[in-house]
Order: structure tokens, then sequence, then C-alpha cells
């Protein structure tokens, strides 16, 4: 047992699933997971295993099949519609009508369960909107409209709207999902710095396993049979637990878990192996990318039965051959095509 | 940040306008008709001064201020049940006559004309209870369509479908209104008809304390759901999670474009395109989705737009009055059309 911060959230024998129709079709069952406040916990899994139904449960917008979701120590279910939109904000990547209002309106919305019948703002409403604003670095955008946004600028505005919305459990479904690289980093880090600074439990789902496994403080993975792992990342890492994520894909000869890397990497034919070349290399970084070179091309770098490979820098490379002949090459490319 | 400066000068400005243009349009058509009145003696008339012509007084007071207020209140009415039902279905080009609750209403009307009423005159335009009757008929179909949408919405995904879903329903509503036509008497059928063209004329003096009524309340507790309509603009998912009880708001939603469009349709016929159109009006000019402004712009405009069509309809004094539904077309589609075109470029579809 651990002995940080008590869970905010926790679940226990918890089923979900969806109605078909008249039938139940129940999709995991006895999850038992928690979350902490100052925590960014990152859900991993695979696409259409549950990952959605699973945030969608927890935050009380579908019904459990079994088990109980204790908020704060009294079961969601019990919450009203108006309580738990204090206590958990989301955000979806549903596309919305909102593109005819202001930065600044879309924000303010997030104070829904705070202002009165008329949702009229007071002075404190507009400071917890601009500081929302600014904790996601979309102050300057205010006065734009939604729609001038772009993807990364938009998720910001919606992750700032779930600030102003003042709860301690922030979820988010897939935030990164259209997003380019770097604005993916960017949202990440923010999430886990809005964990740290401002005590916040955030829960997000996502299929970026590297950049989770860097900022993640705590992993739920959902693995191929359909449990639920969860625990601090590096644990969870260690015990090899990302390895059950696409157990299935890894014996295919698909997808496999690189320890090293912290990500899938494609697993490459080895019966096809055309023989080996040593490297010889004091760059780390140069060696490092020179086996990528011959694994891809079906190359082991384990043997030196076809040859030795000299590498200064990364235009004087040399290629040694048994039989003594050396030829020179100024770039990866150039000796891929004297090697094959 | 300065909240809104630009948008609330920008706000004030279009109102103004609109203000301004349902004025002298409202004006334009109390001087303008069948008989042509001076202004000066039209607004002593509406002073209260009274009128050197009594036959003058008698038009201006017994005819056309009702149809005055009868146009700018069914204008805005209509307009409103539009701009509830493409925030609600989170569709900008819904509309009660698209989405087949016109039709739905007057199906009603028919059934309660043609099948049990039997002759128009005695049931009417003589009685307030034959208004009311057709009211509730109108209401009763409305409220059917509109329960068979939110039927159909949970089935279907995707907003077109739903509006095509709308536009069968219409048909099937028609086909309805046809056969009971088949099957009814001469001259239900022609007063049927009549009715079918829309006209703002049909509200009497005597009649405009009940519809008026009816209108400027169901115009109020719409105003009374800004705060759940701008929620809605993410999606009911999002709106959900802010803590809006989603079926309560919905019922309050549907049952109050039921109301509007119900009432407008018993005393004026089904008039088509302003609920389309005019949110599309106010929204371009306030270049703002924000219900807080977009429903009073909302209601404005619509009233300034049936007005228009309404004085366009006598223009052509001598030969007689156009029917309503041949003008709004030609103000609406052009608009639509546009609005299609420029979707990418218009921010409330992006």
């Amino acid at each position: 047992m651990q002995t940080r911060v008590a869970p905010m959230l926790e679940t226990r024998g918890l089923a979900i699933g969806y109605h078909d129709g008249k039938k139940q079709s129940i999709v995991m069952s006895g999850l038992d997971l928690r979350l902490r406040g100052g925590s960014l916990t990152v859900l991993l899994g695979r696409n259409g295993i549950g990952k959605s139904t699973l945030l969608r449960t927890i935050a009380g917008a579908q019904p459990s099949f079994g088990g109980t979701v204790q908020l704060d120590g009294n079961d969601v279910a019990g919450y009203g519609k108006k309580e738990l939109s204090r206590k958990l904000s989301l955000v979806y990547t549903d596309r919305t009508q909102a593109g005819g209002l202001t930065v600044w309106q879309l924000v303010s919305l997030g104070r829904y369960p705070h202002t009165g019948f008329f949702g009229r703002l007071d002075r404190h409403d507009r400071e917890i909107v601009e500081r929302s604003m600014a904790a996601t670095g979309i102050a300057h955008k205010g006065d734009a409209f939604v729609a001038e946004l772009s993807d990364g600028e938009r998720q910001k505005a919606m992750i700032a709207r779930a600030l102003a919305q003042e709860t301690p459990i922030i979820m988010l479904d897939e935030p990164t999902a259209f997003l380019d690289v770097a604005s993916r980093i960017e949202v990440m880090a923010l999430l886990h710095s809005l964990a740290r600074e401002q005590g916040k439990a955030v829960l997000l789902s996502t299929h970026d396993v590297s950049q989770a496994l860097q900022l993640a403080d705590e992993l739920w993975v959902v693995t191929d049979d359909r449990h639920v792992l969860c625990g601090c990342t590096e644990d969870l890492i260690l015990s090899g637990a990302m390895r059950l994520m696409f157990s299935s894909a890894g014996e295919r000869g698909g997808a496999t878990f690189d320890m090293e890397v912290g990500d899938f990497c494609a697993q490459l034919p080895t019966d096809s192996c055309r023989g080996g070349y040593a490297i010889e290399c004091c760059d780390k970084l140069l060696s490092h990318w020179l086996a990528n070179a011959l694994r891809r091309n079906g190359f082991s770098t384990a043997a030196n039965s076809l040859g030795t490979i000299i590498a200064a820098a990364a235009n004087d490379i040399a290629v040694k051959r048994p039989s003594g002949e050396v030829v020179r090459c100024t770039s990866v490319s150039e000796l891929l095509a004297a090697i094959m | 940040m300065s909240e809104q400066g630009v948008n609330r000068r920008r706000s004030s400005t279009v109102i103004a306008i609109l203000a301004l243009s349902a004025v002298v349009l409202a004006v334009a058509n109390l001087v303008i008709g069948s008989v042509d009145i001076p202004l000066g003696e039209v607004l002593n008339i509406v002073a209260g001064k009274g009128s050197e012509s009594s036959s003058w007084e008698l038009i201006v007071t017994q005819s056309r201020l009702p149809l005055v207020a009868t146009a700018a209140l069914s204008g805005a009415a209509l307009s409103i049940a539009g701009l509830l039902l493409q925030t609600l279905f989170n569709n900008p080009l819904a509309g009660p006559s698209i989405l087949g609750v016109s039709s739905g209403a007057s199906l009603g009307v028919a059934v309660v004309m043609l099948a049990l009423g039997g002759e128009l005159g005695t049931l009417f335009g003589t009685t307030v209870g034959g208004y009311v009757s057709v009211m509730v008929g109108a209401l009763a179909g409305a409220t059917l369509i509109l329960a068979a949408l939110v039927f159909f919405s949970t089935l279907v995904r995707g907003a077109t479908m739903l509006l095509i879903v709308g536009i069968m329903i219409s048909y099937l509503a028609s086909s309805a209104i046809s056969l009971l036509n088949f099957f009814s008497t001469q001259e239900g059928v022609h007063s049927y008809v009549i009715w079918g063209l829309g006209n703002f004329s049909g509200v009497t003096l005597g009649n405009l304390p009940l519809f008026a009524t009816v209108i400027v309340l169901a115009l109020v507790w719409s105003l009374l759901l800004v705060k759940p309509l701008n929620a809605l603009l993410l999606g009911s998912r999002y709106a959900e999670t802010l803590g809006v009880n989603l079926r309560h708001t919905r019922n309050s939603l549907l049952l109050l474009t039921g109301i509007l469009t119900a009432t407008v349709t018993a005393f004026c016929g089904p008039i088509g395109f302003l609920g389309l159109v005019v949110p599309h009006i106010a929204r371009l000019m306030l270049d703002s989705s924000d219900h807080n402004v977009l429903l009073p712009c909302t209601m404005l405009a619509g009233a300034v737009v049936a007005l228009l069509c309404q004085l366009v309809s006598v223009l052509p004094t001598s030969v007689g009055i156009i029917p309503i539904n041949a003008i709004t077309p030609i103000v609406g589609v052009p608009i639509i059309i546009y609005v299609i075109l420029n979707r990418k470029k218009i921010k409330y579809f992006n």
C-alpha cells in the first residue's frame, strides 16, 4: 500500500459496459482503480478496448454495470448532475458548435456550475476565467473566436474551460488526438504541471505511449485481455505490464514494448537476416542510428560475418570487408548502397 | 483583458439598427395598404388624437394596428423557434418548417378545421373558442412531430440525417392533410387553402390579446433559458458535464418551440423560412453565437423581416395582396444559399 495522499477517487469492483439495444455488453469488470490529487494519471490501452467507456462511467456520465465509484468517500451515482459538475470536469474531443464564441466566452462557460440562474459573471468569476486562460497559455487569444484557433489552441481553450470549472478532478478523453507532436508534448506537459501546481487529480487517455511514460505519475494500463493494471509508472514498466497492452500484436510479430526506449517498437523479422556487420564507433548517437539503419535492412549488428563498419563521423563512414577491401562513404545512404 | 469591449459595442449598434428598422417598417405598414393614409394622420390616430376621417381611424385601429402587431410577434416567435431548434439539435440548418414542426401544426389545424369543425365561418374568426380549439390542434400536431424528432435523434447519427427525417415527416403530414382535404367539404377545403397561403391579418383586434399574451409569455420564457442554451453550444455531452439538466432543458426547449410555432401557425397559417433564416441574419450581424445577445437580436430581426414581407405583400395595391409565403422564400433562400456556400468562413459553423 502506498502511504501517499489518500485517493480522491477510487473504484471498487467496477464493471463497465454499454447497452446494445436491450442486451447489456460488459466491457470490463472487477476494476480497482485510484486517482490521487497532485498526480497525472494516464490511461493506456488499444483502440476500442473501452477507454472512453471507462472514463465516462467513472465521470458518472453513463451508468456502471456493477461495483462502485467513490468520490470523496461517496458513491458517484448518488451525486446530482450539478453537484458532480463542481467535483469533476471533462474534456472530450467532440466537435462543438462554439466557433461563434470568443475564447473568453468559451472559457467562461466553465463557470456554469458556480453562477446563478442567468449565468452572470461577477468579479471573482472573471478573475478565475482570466487565470485559467493564463495557466494554459491561451490568454493572448481571449478575444479571438474559437473558429479561428488551431487544433492545439482549441484544445488548450477547452482545458482552460475545464480549469475554470474549478473541480478537483479533470478527465480528458484523448486530449492530444488531433495534435502535432509539438502541441502533444506541450499539452501533456501543461497537464502534468497543472496536477503538480494546483494539486488536481488529472486523468487522461492517450495513444502517445512515450510521452505518457515520461510525464505520467501513475498509469492505468488496459491489457489485451481487458484487465486494468494500476500503479506508479516505473513500477508498471519494470514489472512488464506494458507488454500486456498489445500482447497479441507482439505474438504476431507486430508492436513490442522496448523497455529501454520506453515505447512500442516494430519487431523486425529476424529469419531473413542477411548476416552481420560489426560497428566500431565512439559516438553513441552515430552508432545508435547506424545500427537502426542496418536492422531495418535485415542485417544484424551482433556478428561481423560481412565485415566491420568504422565510423568517425556521419560523413566519414568506412566499410571493411573480410577480403580487406575498404569502401569509403560520406553518408548513411551511401553506406547502404555499398552494402546492399 | 477587457472582456468583449468590441463585441458589446457591436451588439448595441445592431440592436439599435434593428429596433429603428422595426419602428420605420411598422409605421410604413400603417401608412401603406389598399388605402394610403397620410403619415401625419396615422401618427395622430396612433397617439389617440383621432383623425378627420373616421374611416381612416377605423382602418388603422381595427385592421392595420392588429396586422402590424401580429406580423412583428409572429416574426419574432418563428425566428426564436428556429434558433432554439438550431441550438438544441446542434444544426444551423434546422428550423420549424424544415423539421416538419410547421407541417405538424398545419395537420393539427387541418384536423380541427376539416375533420372536426366543418365550416370555418362558424368556428373560425368569430369566437375566441374557435381560435382556442384551432390553437390546441396546432399545438398537438407540433408536439407530435417534435416528439417524433426527439425519438429519431436518438436513433439517427449526424445532423444532416435528422434534417432528412424531418423533411420526410413533413411529407407524411402533407399527405395526411391532402387526404383530409380529399374527404372534406368544399367550403372546408376552400377556407383551409386560404389559411394555408399564410396571412398576418388573421388576428382580429378582439383576438389580439390572446395571441399576444401567448407569444409574449413564450418569448420571455425563452429569455430565461439563455444560460443552458449557451452551454448547449458545446454539445449535449459537454453541457451535461457542466451540470445542465439535459432532459429538463430539452423538454422546455421543445415545448417552447411547439407553443411558438403552433400559435403562429394556428392564426396565420404555415409561414416558411423565417425560423430558418432569421437566426442566421442575427448571428451574421452580431458576429457572435452568445445567446445573451443572440436571443434579443433574433426577436428583433424576426419582427423586422416579417414586417418587411408584410409591406411587400401589400405593395401592388390595385391587384390585391400577395400571400406571405410567396415572399418569405425570396428573402430567405438567397441568405441560406449564401450561408451554405460560405460555411467554411462563417465562424458559427466551425
